[in-house]
């Protein structure tokens, strides 16, 4: 048993997926050590430096993630309410006895350690959901069954808000995915999408043109469908909605948002510019990457990254020193080297005989995704500034091993794909 | 179940979107533009000037006219600052506190990481004070420069001044000027600007964010030093320019002189003058606006821009005219019954001369004589029409420069007044003739000419036919060059044989018992010149002078007008002879010296000053209250646009 245990190990698990794991950990590195580089103290192995740190983190997350491949298959799934009960905690105790770090208590501090659980509330919830559909078989059609995934993803989402993490908790809307995959109405993704139009639209016309614009097509709409009844009094409720959604958006924006936040969103669809102020990261970020062009200025050449410019450079703007160092040419193999992995990680999800699996492997997918499109996103300037880290290139033990330990309980159900749980 | 696996397509489709999405908007920053590779550049590179002393300028005789002095500006860099003793500070550098939020704002809006200038032209002695404190105030500094020092005090409007460049100069010069840099504005300090101004050093440093230098730029490579200015010789004689002034204190007038043989400028006058340090330092500003206010003008440069008709001083030119004509020689003889009759005026003459010739004519300064030669000229029968009679005379009469510019090197020199025939007809009709305009040949009417102008025809008449176009600036440079133009004899198609019987008839203007300009001989010089009382029909006539000296061989020309002063003789003759003496013996005689101390002191000023007007010159604070004329009228010192009319008197 012991050795064909191994055997299956070796033969199963996929190390395409582990591959690239381990090129974005060394890119990640690479850049770290070039962000924070210093001609006189330069020692690739200094300890005490974040790219020394880094290399700790990226070994002890190897030596993690080839630990989980070793434990029993079974234990995610019947374990995972458990874990998911422990993550939740944890958010309550951050609340309680959180460390604040810049505006949000988001660390718990375990001597010199950082724990910071939202991130491990990601698979927490991740294995969760998975057990939920692959337990119920949930046809997502239901008020309560999509009430009841709802939940399972709203409770860490609301306790990250109250910390507040804003961008972490956004994270959460990434389960949209894997529920639409399972048979959640596709509806829901066009009211996603629906409602992010509006809120950009509010902010860019004038609430009346808006309102106008919304008349018009239910009209149209209404008279395409005139003779349906039913579709009549659909359209009517969504304009309805949509307007009072206006509403609410404008509300909130008034006064929920903090005035950094606010600025942001200004700063990003355009209507702020201020160079000096909240807008200082994210046009720096974009000089860095932009000074970069084609092929970049080489490894250790970016004035931008060597002389500070970019606050957080080697975090949440780590992207940034790729840009400038290694150009159009290193951005587009980063972005290829994601975009396999999240392919990869979809088209393995799809081959599982259990659906835990299957769900399990579609929410690894869509957290990644998210964390990319975001970070990405906001470094040139097309999302506003949303602190998350870049997966598995960030400066970072606790976001590289949440990532670690999320790919490789993936990869551990992968490689016991044919055996049912 | 199958058409749920379709979604799987619908999400790697989505992955794959916002991966495009990403791209593309890299690519659009990074290979599509270069504006960020340039900001970049402009975060990290700062430039660092270094400011050149502008070049020196020296008189004729090697005497240093101008100086560079330092001093310091402060500068900002706002992000730097920390919380210090602002009290200190502002008492430090003398300002108060509203005044140190207002540049500080200033600074804050221009940049927050790049230094701005905090307070411009710090003395000697503030910098010294402050230097001790300056680590008290994080986030300031300090940066030298040079500014303009003048020991003589003389010759402003022959200096001008220099400014900070305004967003118009950056403009004009194309991204040669930076904000805080200077521009020459008036005078010789703009009209050689660009060989005095030098060249900016710069310094290529790389910066941090945190604006904490990390070395220079590719080694220095694309360093540069600053480059002090060349160095000007002028043609001025600071002793004559200086006595100049002080004759002209309390007058209002010009005195120009002028070295025939080389065209170069000896004396530049320009009364009332300004001190040109007033023009440099903190309170440029205000001392500008003051000596603006000075209804006198002291910033106008009457020596090229004053307009006054030259009267009996182109009574030459016009006999010299008649000679080469060969309308007349220089024995025919005219009769004058005390004037001269054209149609239906009069143009009166001062005496009952009789018969008189050119040398007498001249040196009485005759008005029936020299309507008699212009009425000659102007009835030649070479010509077909009066119009043509009348090209020919104008023509022959701008060769003297007159109704041109002369192209002297200072900026904004006017061109004086000297209608063509199609401007008579549109003023007169079809029907003028020679009658109409007789007043030309008395050197009134339709002629202004500007002093430099008037000392250049006493130049060609010294020169016996030619001129080289007058010019401030001998030599530039330690190679000593001058612009080709300044050397080239300009002939003005009179005969040389000519012009010893004009010359002859100064000579006795000056020389003999009947001259009319005997006040302004020269002991033991033959001073050859001719006085003219301008009419001013604004009030008192203008006192003119030309001349020049000696008899042969030429030294000096010289034109002096004092305004509102009255008879040409009286104030413009004697002070002509004491710069003439003053130039040739280098001193004044003993017996002349109490003369021209009791012609500094008087004071001829068409327009008092204001009492409120803070700046008055030095000099004058005890005699103007005492000697105010008993009726001022507020008139402008030329009159461009009098209409001809009857002339009493010219002499
Ligand atoms: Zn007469």
């Amino acid at each position: 048993m012991s050795t064909q245990q191994g055997n299956r190990f070796f033969f199963n698990v996929d190390w395409i997926t582990i591959l690239i794991f381990v090129a974005l950990c060394a890119i990640g590195f690479v850049n770290i050590y070039a962000s924070v580089y210093n001609p006189d103290t330069a020692d690739v192995f200094d300890f005490s430096s974040n790219y020394g740190k880094q290399l700790i983190f990226i070994l002890t997350a190897l030596i993690l993630g080839f630990s989980i491949l070793l434990v029993d298959e079974k234990f995610f799934s019947v374990f995972s309410p458990i874990i998911y009960g422990a993550t939740i905690l944890l958010l309550l105790v951050v609340l309680i006895v959180g460390r604040n770090v810049a505006g949000n208590q988001a660390w718990i501090p375990i001597g010199s350690f950082r724990l910071q659980p939202s991130e491990f509330a990601k698979f927490g919830t991740a294995l969760l959901m998975a057990r939920y559909i692959s337990t119920f078989n949930p046809k997502l059609r239901d008020f309560k069954s999509i009430a009841f995934a709802a939940m399972i993803v709203l409770l860490p989402l609301g306790l990250i808000m109250l910390q507040p993490d804003t961008g972490s908790a956004l994270v959460f809307l990434s389960f949209m995915f894997p529920l639409y995959r399972e048979g959640l109405s596709g509806y829901f993704l066009l009211i996603f999408l629906g409602m992010i139009v509006l809120f950009i639209a509010d902010f860019l016309m004038p609430i009346g043109l808006i309102i106008f614009i919304i008349v018009m097509i239910s009209a149209f709409f209404i008279y395409q469908n005139r003779r349906k009844q039913k579709m009549i009094f659909t359209i009517v409720i969504a304009a309805v909605v949509s307007i009072a959604y206006l509403y609410v958006v404008k509300l909130t924006y008034a006064k929920v948002l903090e005035p950094h936040q606010r600025s942001r969103i200004e700063i990003m669809l355009g209507l702020k510019t201020d160079p000096k102020g909240a807008g200082y990261n994210v046009i720096q970020s974009k000089i860095a990457i932009g000074s970069g062009q084609t092929l970049g200025r080489g490894f250790l050449q970016g004035t931008q990254t060597k002389y500070g410019y970019v606050p957080e450079q080697s975090t949440d703007f780590i992207f940034s020193t790729i840009g400038e160092e290694w150009g159009f040419a290193g951005c587009s193999v980063v972005i290829g080297l994601y975009c396999f992995l999240l392919l990869r990680v979809i088209n393995l999800a799809e081959r599982q005989r259990s659906s835990f699996s299957r769900v399990y492997g579609y929410c690894v997918a869509s957290i990644i995704f998210f964390h990319v499109f975001i970070n990405i996103g906001m470094t040139i300037g097309i999302i506003p500034v949303i602190g998350i880290p870049l997966p598995f290139i960030s400066y970072g033990g606790s976001s590289l091993w949440s990532f670690c330990v999320l790919l490789f309980i993936f990869l551990k159900l992968d490689s016991n794909r044919m055996g049912f749980i | 179940m199958d058409n749920l696996f379709d979604r799987k397509y619908t999400i790697q489709g989505l992955f794959i979107l916002v991966c495009l999405i990403l791209m593309a908007k890299l690519f659009y920053i990074q290979v599509g533009s270069d504006k960020y590779f340039i900001s970049a550049e402009s975060n990290v590179l700062k430039k660092i000037y270094t400011f050149p002393a502008r070049g020196v300028i020296y008189d004729r005789k090697g005497k240093v006219l101008v100086q560079n002095e330092p001093v310091y500006d402060l500068i900002v860099i706002p992000n730097q600052v920390k919380e210090f003793d602002t009290l200190d500070l502002c008492n430090t550098i003398g300002i108060d506190m509203k005044g140190f939020h207002k540049r500080f704002t200033k600074a804050m809006n221009q940049s927050r990481y790049q230094p701005s200038i905090f307070e411009k032209q710090l003395s000697v002695q503030i910098y010294a004070s402050l230097q001790e404190k300056l680590s008290r105030f994080p986030g300031f500094m300090v940066q030298n420069r040079t500014i303009r020092h003048y020991p003589d005090s003389v010759a402003g409007q022959f200096f001008g001044y220099v400014k900070e460049v305004t967003k118009k100069d950056i403009e004009e010069h194309e991204g040669y000027y930076r904000p805080g840099d200077y521009i020459g504005k008036a005078g010789i300090e703009k009209q050689y600007n660009d060989v005095l101004r030098g060249e900016r050093g710069v310094i290529n440093m790389l910066y941090d964010a945190r604006n904490v230098p990390q070395g220079s730029y590719a080694e220095g490579k694309f360093d540069t030093l600053a480059k002090a200015g060349e160095k000007v010789y002028s043609s001025l004689d600071m002793d004559i320019q200086k006595l100049g002034e002080q004759l002209l204190q309390n007058k209002v007038g010009s005195i120009v002189a002028i070295e025939p043989s080389t065209g170069e400028v000896l004396a530049f006058v320009s009364a009332p003058g300004y001190d040109p340090n007033r023009m440099v330092g903190r309170s440029q500003g205000n001392n500008y606006m003051e000596i603006f206010g000075n209804p006198n003008r002291p910033f106008l440069v009457r020596p090229t821009s004053g307009y006054y008709s030259p009267g009996s001083a182109f009574k030459p030119v016009n006999a010299l005219i008649g000679l080469q004509e060969g309308v007349i020689d220089a024995e025919t003889p005219f009769n004058c019954p005390g004037g001269y009759r054209a149609g239906n005026h009069t143009v009166k003459c001062e005496h009952v001369d009789g018969n008189i010739s050119l040398r007498r004519g001249l040196a009485r300064s005759c008005n029936t004589y020299a309507c008699n030669v212009f009425a000659r000229i102007m009835t030649q029968k070479k010509f077909k029409s009066k119009v043509a009679a009348y090209n020919n005379w104008e023509q022959m009469v701008r060769k003297w420069g007159i109704g041109q510019k002369l192209d002297i090197d200072i900026p904004f020199e006017k061109k004086g007044i000297l209608f063509n025939s199609d401007e008579y007809t549109k003023r007169f009709g079809k029907y003028w003739g020679y009658t109409t305009v007789i007043s030309l040949a008395i050197g009134q009417g339709e002629m202004n000419t500007t002093p430099l102008q008037m000392a250049n025809i006493m130049a060609i008449i010294a020169n016996k036919g030619y001129y080289v176009k007058p010019h401030l600036i001998k030599a530039i440079g330690d190679k000593k060059t001058i612009s080709k133009e300044y050397v080239q004899k300009n002939y003005v198609g009179v005969d040389e044989r000519h012009f010893t019987p004009v010359i002859d008839g100064m000579q006795e203007a000056v020389n003999s018992p009947w001259g009319t300009a005997v006040l302004s001989r020269v002991p033991n010089i033959i001073m050859c010149g001719k006085t003219g009382t301008v009419q001013n029909p604004h009030g008192k006539n203008h006192s003119v002078f030309i001349g020049f000296a000696p008899r042969d061989n030429p030294k000096i020309a010289i034109a002096v007008i004092v305004e509102n002063a009255g008879y040409g003789s009286t104030y413009a003759a004697p002070i002509a002879s004491y710069i003439t003496e003053k130039y040739l013996t280098d001193s004044i005689s003993k017996g002349r010296q109490a003369q021209v101390e009791w012609m500094k002191k008087q004071v001829v000023l068409p327009i008092m000053p204001k009492p409120k007007v803070k700046y008055q010159p030095k000099q004058t604070e005890d005699t103007t209250k005492k000697q105010l004329p008993a009726k001022l009228e507020a008139t402008p010192v030329t009159d461009i646009t009098a209409q001809p009319k009857p002339i009493e008197i010219t002499k």
